[in-house]
């Protein structure tokens, strides 16, 4: 289509929404493009910064992403926002925090780190999972061939009852992660340092992912998940028992969130009974971002939102002379949702939703 | 449910109705409840709390409460009276697993990570007693209860209405003693019979059964339907000038909570345009609620980048306008996404919001984590709004105001649009409906009713800061209109009463409303999606 | 003979798949012009690009002389294009008579102050829609079913409240979607009087996509046939009647010399 016609087509069609639309576009890009073109003019940081910036955006990213996927597993089947996923991984933190504590109780947390991060990993996944089934049973299941409301609603309270009942259980202050021995310091090569937990959550990040994507293409289970992901009604009729792959879906979405918990812990070294709701929102971004129902698109959606997180209050806010910019992270992040939200939902892959509802 | 009793019916040869299944399943549902209350420290915050003074702490309360919905359960499982036997058993075994679950708690000492297992809370569990008897207690008291709870259900519907009309009434008295004495004692002191300061006495716990169980059998409710309307209207008004009348009579306590209740009736009626008529899942309310409040605080107090000094009702308007102006704006862009993401977005929206008003580029303007504060009481005519009880007033004569323009609105052709709209959009468009106007248009207005709720909030408060402005807000607004009834007037003050009024009263609750909140939340949308306030739900006559 | 509708090369592209290919339709002012042809032959994505709900991937729509295509649906409905639906999509928890008040109020809206004060102008206003959405259900033969609850309707009568409401827009040209899918010979007869007599009352332009060929031919005067997106056969009833393509599209090239006779006969 030449490119002359498409622009009369466009204004032949445009209403007032369009060209706000447009405007809003044009202000939004102008005011990053000119906070950046400010920020090169008057660097304030250095390579060693800037590289900094981008190792903590890539693990904050990977935690983002391993949200992201629960959140993009779960929609791609039955096209429902889960509001409890974030606390789900909230659990998996905390399901961490004390298996870590119970093993330095125990005194084998120092002597052998390893087994007490194996048994950490087992407890969050174990936890994690069965709070994300139990959320599924309560909060998903009556509603899946209702209205598009009511789940929405249901899985909100369910938030709020996971939220408050691990405030009255694990109390309302912010709980200190105990540290890992020998995750600490700072690893330096080729004239850059970045602190070595950042470089073992990344890699433990990456790591889940490969077993994710093993799992959901080379096992029967992952090949069941992906025909009722591609239509429901199909699947139904080739033998799949639908709600078994559903709760399975469930289970690996809060597996990884517990993981995600766990990696968070060791990164911020402090959790709290309230994280989780607004992390998982952020982590709904991230999918929708890549692209809904899409798995490579969660995982490149979480490393993207993790990036611009970390690197837009330097790259762009800086420049325009904002105080602070680093108390504007997460406004950043919340307007990137947004914006995606309105001009391209589809998000970077593509979305990938099952044609028939459930 | 036919299923169930078809069951019933084929297998009642075997000793136990029904088999062993559910009765296991509803005896460890039981103790698991009871676990929980202990274990999120529900049960610890409430065990010193009476229900009735010398017989009944509100913590016990709550696990007698999941006991008798066991037996009720059973009972509706199985409608016949060997269940009773059934229920007595599964109570008696629940009580005696919560002490032995207490036995194994005092022994694991879990209190490094389970901060309510306190020695006390686990002592008070048994009622203080050495564990064989606690045992025995718990057992016996589960026993009952259960044993009431299938009986209620086999009994006839009479005296199943008078026994919970009797509890309904002792549990009222009881949680909302504060409120009670508060107005018995603004009525004329007539409260030292039936409450001490510790709570309900045995005395009035009879009497409060006794308004209870007359409150549910109705006597002359007969008579009472054949009066003529006009004398219905009457009653019903004279029913509405006491209410109003109530914080003047009594003390600031209840003007406190009532002005809550309008307040956060105020912001449900908003919301229900958006929500209940449009059908748009708003998250980001509280958003429009933090602009209202903010604007009166600027235009008012001598904060620092403060424009004028206009007085408070002078401010009002901007509130109403700003907030409707930034749902305006941010409608504009965000209203063609669909349902679930818009939530999202809104979502996003109200953390914007909250994120910036926190930060230190806006500190300056908006004065950070400080806030704004001394901004002046409301005052009219040199009438200064100072106690609770005025506030009360102004408060409900605009929220009187703003359901009356919510009502003319759901009954106009733009009403009508709203509803089109949230039914099928495809086909209002169709119809010619600008979807996006229409929309816009709701999400505006109800972005209006939140700014004037704020604007509101900060006169009633005196300051303005970030923290009141949490996305709780927000969800504290869609539960009310969920417990009320999405899309009805008169569900909106029930869910405000029900779900601000309420735990407002039971101030001991804390957080832990928030809690109850999720559980009511997931329960009404699962069991009564309709929303609770009595066949309010769909009364739209043709016009 | 001024025409009313004229679309040409109307294509739409699902992916890969063509759900129309280059048609073109032309319908004069006051016709009934019908639409047939086999399941899955893009009848109602035509009815879908011609109301704007999908944007034709070429062609273009003009009404009246005015173009259309790719207008936003709403615009399109208020140049005067309504449709009904090939499954009933009324709004179900509104009464009849809210349903079509709804099109009615779309037309020409109430002023909101007057709404808001309740002045004796929107009083008035609001008799004068009641008065004309009952007129519309009497117009339909809904008389008296106005406060029920739409999807509390049986079902020829949830039929005709949606052609009372496509009517409310006071559309120039009606898009009736196989209005008398599921109803047996004395309801069918009925619902093709009441298409006539749309046509010869408020003088309405009708097309018509139906699946029955003995309202079809009865009603239609002139018919254009869709196999697979492309039009194969236009003209006259008696003419398509004759057209070997049409019937070898129906009922198999081995069919077609038993003629279309047999088709009508089995409805």
């Amino acid at each position: 289509m030449p490119q002359a016609g498409f622009l009369q087509d466009w204004l032949r069609r445009a209403t007032a929404v369009d060209w706000f639309l447009l405007a809003l576009r044009i202000v939004v890009l102008a005011v990053v493009g000119t906070g950046f073109v400010a920020g090169l003019l008057h660097p304030r940081y250095g390579r060693e910064e800037w590289f900094s910036f981008l190792a903590f955006g890539l693990t904050i990213g990977a935690i983002y992403a391993l949200i992201a996927l629960g959140y993009t597993m779960v929609y791609g089947i039955l096209r429902m926002v889960n509001f409890a996923h974030g606390d789900v991984f909230m659990f998996g933190a905390y399901a961490a925090c004390f298996s870590l504590i119970a093993c330095n109780r125990a005194g084998i947390l120092n002597a052998y780190p390893v087994i007490s991060f194996t048994i950490a990993v087992i407890v969050c996944i174990a936890v994690s999972a069965g709070i994300a089934i139990l959320g599924e049973r309560i909060a998903y299941r009556p509603f899946r061939r209702g209205r598009s409301l009511a789940p929405l609603i249901s899985t909100l309270g369910l938030s709020f009852v996971l939220e408050y009942s691990a405030r009255g259980m694990f109390g309302a202050q912010n709980k200190s992660f105990p540290t890992m021995p020998g995750i600490d310091g700072i690893v330096a090569f080729a004239g850059f340092s970045v602190p070595r937990v950042q470089l073992v959550v990344v890699a433990a990040a990456v790591l889940t992912m490969i077993v994710l994507t093993l799992i959901v293409m080379r096992t029967r289970i992952g090949t069941a998940m992906r025909a009722v992901a591609e239509d429901k009604d199909a699947a139904t009729l080739m033998g799949i028992n639908v709600d078994r792959v559903i709760v399975f879906t469930f289970a690996l979405g809060g597996a990884l969130a517990g993981i995600a918990g766990l990696l968070y812990g060791l990164v911020f070294k402090q959790i709290s009974f309230f994280m989780g709701f607004f992390l998982g929102v952020k982590g709904f971004g991230a999918a929708v971002l890549g692209g809904i129902g899409n798995i490579p698109g969660a995982m490149l959606g979480g490393y993207a939102l993790g990036l611009v997180e970390s690197l837009g209050p330097a790259a762009f806010l800086e420049g325009l002379g904002v105080t602070a910019p680093y108390q504007l992270r997460d406004a950043i992040a919340y307007t990137m949702l947004v914006m995606v939200l309105i001009f391209r939902p589809r998000g970077l892959l593509g979305e990938r939703l099952s044609t028939a509802r459930a | 449910m036919a299923s169930d009793l078809a069951q019933g019916v084929a297998r009642r040869p075997i000793a136990l109705p029904g088999g062993l299944r559910p009765a296991v399943n509803v005896t460890i549902s039981v103790a698991v409840v009871c676990a929980f209350t202990v274990l999120v420290g529900l049960f610890g915050q409430f065990s010193d709390r009476a229900m009735v003074v010398g017989v009944l702490d509100i913590g016990h309360s709550l696990m007698l409460a999941a006991a008798l919905a066991g037996g009720a359960v059973l009972a509706r499982r199985q409608r016949m009276a060997s269940v009773l036997i059934v229920a007595l058993i599964s109570g008696a075994v629940a009580g005696g697993l919560v002490q032995a679950l207490v036995v194994v708690a005092r022994w694991a000492n879990l209190r490094w990570m389970l901060v309510s297992l306190t020695p006390v809370t686990l002592n008070r569990v048994g009622f203080l007693l050495p564990d064989d008897q606690a045992a025995l207690v718990l057992a016996a008291s589960g026993a009952c209860a259960a044993l009431v709870g299938a009986g209620l259900v086999l009994c006839g519907p009479i005296p199943r209405r008078i026994v919970l009309g009797a509890l309904g009434g002792v549990v009222c008295a009881g949680l909302l003693r504060e409120l009670i004495r508060g107005i018995l004692g603004g009525l004329g002191g007539v409260d030292d019979w039936g409450f001490t300061y510790d709570g309900l006495l045995p005395a009035g716990a009879a009497v409060s059964a006794a308004i209870g169980a007359l409150v549910t059998i109705r006597p002359g409710a007969a008579r009472y339907a054949q009066l003529p309307p006009r004398v219905k209207l009457g009653a019903r008004l004279l029913c509405l000038l006491v209410l109003l009348a109530l914080p003047a009579l009594t003390n600031d306590f209840v003007a406190q909570v009532m002005m809550l209740v309008c307040l956060y009736t105020l912001m449900g009626l908003g919301l229900n345009i958006e929500l209940g008529l449009a059908g748009l899942v708003d998250l980001g309310f509280v958003a429009f609620f933090a602009v209202g409040a903010y604007t009166v605080g600027l235009l008012t107090a001598d904060a620092t980048g403060a424009g004028g000094h206009l007085t408070f009702f002078a401010a009002l308007p901007f509130s109403i306008a700003f907030a409707a102006l930034a749902g305006f704006l941010f409608g504009l862009p965000v209203l063609k996404v669909r349902g679930d993401y818009l939530a999202i977005a809104t979502l996003g929206l109200g953390e914007i919001i909250r994120v910036l008003v926190l930060s230190d580029m806006l500190k300056p303007e908006l004065g950070g984590a400080q806030g704004i504060v001394n901004i002046p009481k409301p005052a009219l005519f040199g009438f200064v709004l100072s106690s609770p009880t005025r506030l009360f007033y102004m408060t409900a004569i605009m929220a009187a105001a703003a359901g009356y323009i919510a009502w003319r609105l759901q009954h106009s052709g733009l009403g009508r649009r709203w509803l089109a709209v949230r039914e099928d959009e495809d086909v209002a468009q169709a119809l010619g409906i600008n979807l996006v106007g229409v929309k816009l248009s709701a999400y505006t207005m109800g972005a209006g009713f939140a700014g004037l709720a704020g604007g509101i909030f900060a006169g009633m408060v005196g300051s303005v800061f970030p923290q009141s402005f949490q996305l709780l807000v927000s969800v504290n607004v869609l539960a009310i209109l969920v417990v009320g009834g999405i899309g009805s007037l008169p569900g909106v003050i029930i869910g405000a009463a029900a779900l601000i009024g309420a735990p407002e009263v039971l101030r001991d609750l804390g957080e832990y409303r928030y809690l109850i909140y999720g559980i009511v939340v997931i329960a009404v949308v699962r069991l009564k999606p309709d929303g609770l306030s009595p066949k309010a739900i769909r009364q739209r006559e043709a016009l | 003979m001024t025409l009313l509708l004229s679309a040409t090369g109307i294509s739409k592209r699902f992916g890969g798949l063509l759900a129309i290919d280059n048609v073109n339709l032309a319908v004069p002012k006051a016709a009934i012009h019908a639409i047939i042809g086999p399941n899955g032959a893009g009848k109602t994505t035509l009815f879908n690009c011609l109301t704007s709900f999908v944007k034709p991937s070429a062609g273009e729509i003009y009404l009246n002389g005015a173009r259309i295509d790719g207008l936003r649906p709403d615009l399109v409905a208020s140049h005067g294009i309504a449709r009904t639906y090939q499954n009933i999509r009324l709004f179900p928890d509104l009464t009849a008579i809210e349903n079509i008040m709804v099109g009615l109020d779309a037309k020409s809206p109430e002023s909101l102050l007057g709404a808001l004060f309740a002045t004796p102008a929107h009083h008035r206003k609001v008799r004068d829609t009641i008065a004309r959405a009952t007129a519309l259900l009497a117009a339909v033969g809904l008389v008296g079913r106005g406060d029920r609850l739409a999807r509390h309707l049986p079902y020829g009568d949830q039929r005709r409240l949606e052609i009372a409401r496509a009517m409310s827009i006071d559309p120039v040209l009606l898009l009736l979607d196989e209005p008398a899918a599921g109803m047996n010979p004395v309801e069918s007869h009925a619902m093709l009087e009441l298409i006539r007599r749309l046509r010869d009352e408020f003088g309405l332009t009708i097309i018509l996509i139906e699946h029955q060929m003995r309202v079809v031919m009865g009603i239609s005067e002139r018919i254009t046939v869709l196999d697979h997106g492309a039009c194969i056969a236009e003209g006259t009833p008696a003419e398509i009647r004759e057209n070997s393509a049409v019937i070898a599209a129906y009922l198999g090239a081995r069919a077609a010399k038993h003629g279309m006779d047999a088709l009508e006969r089995q409805g």
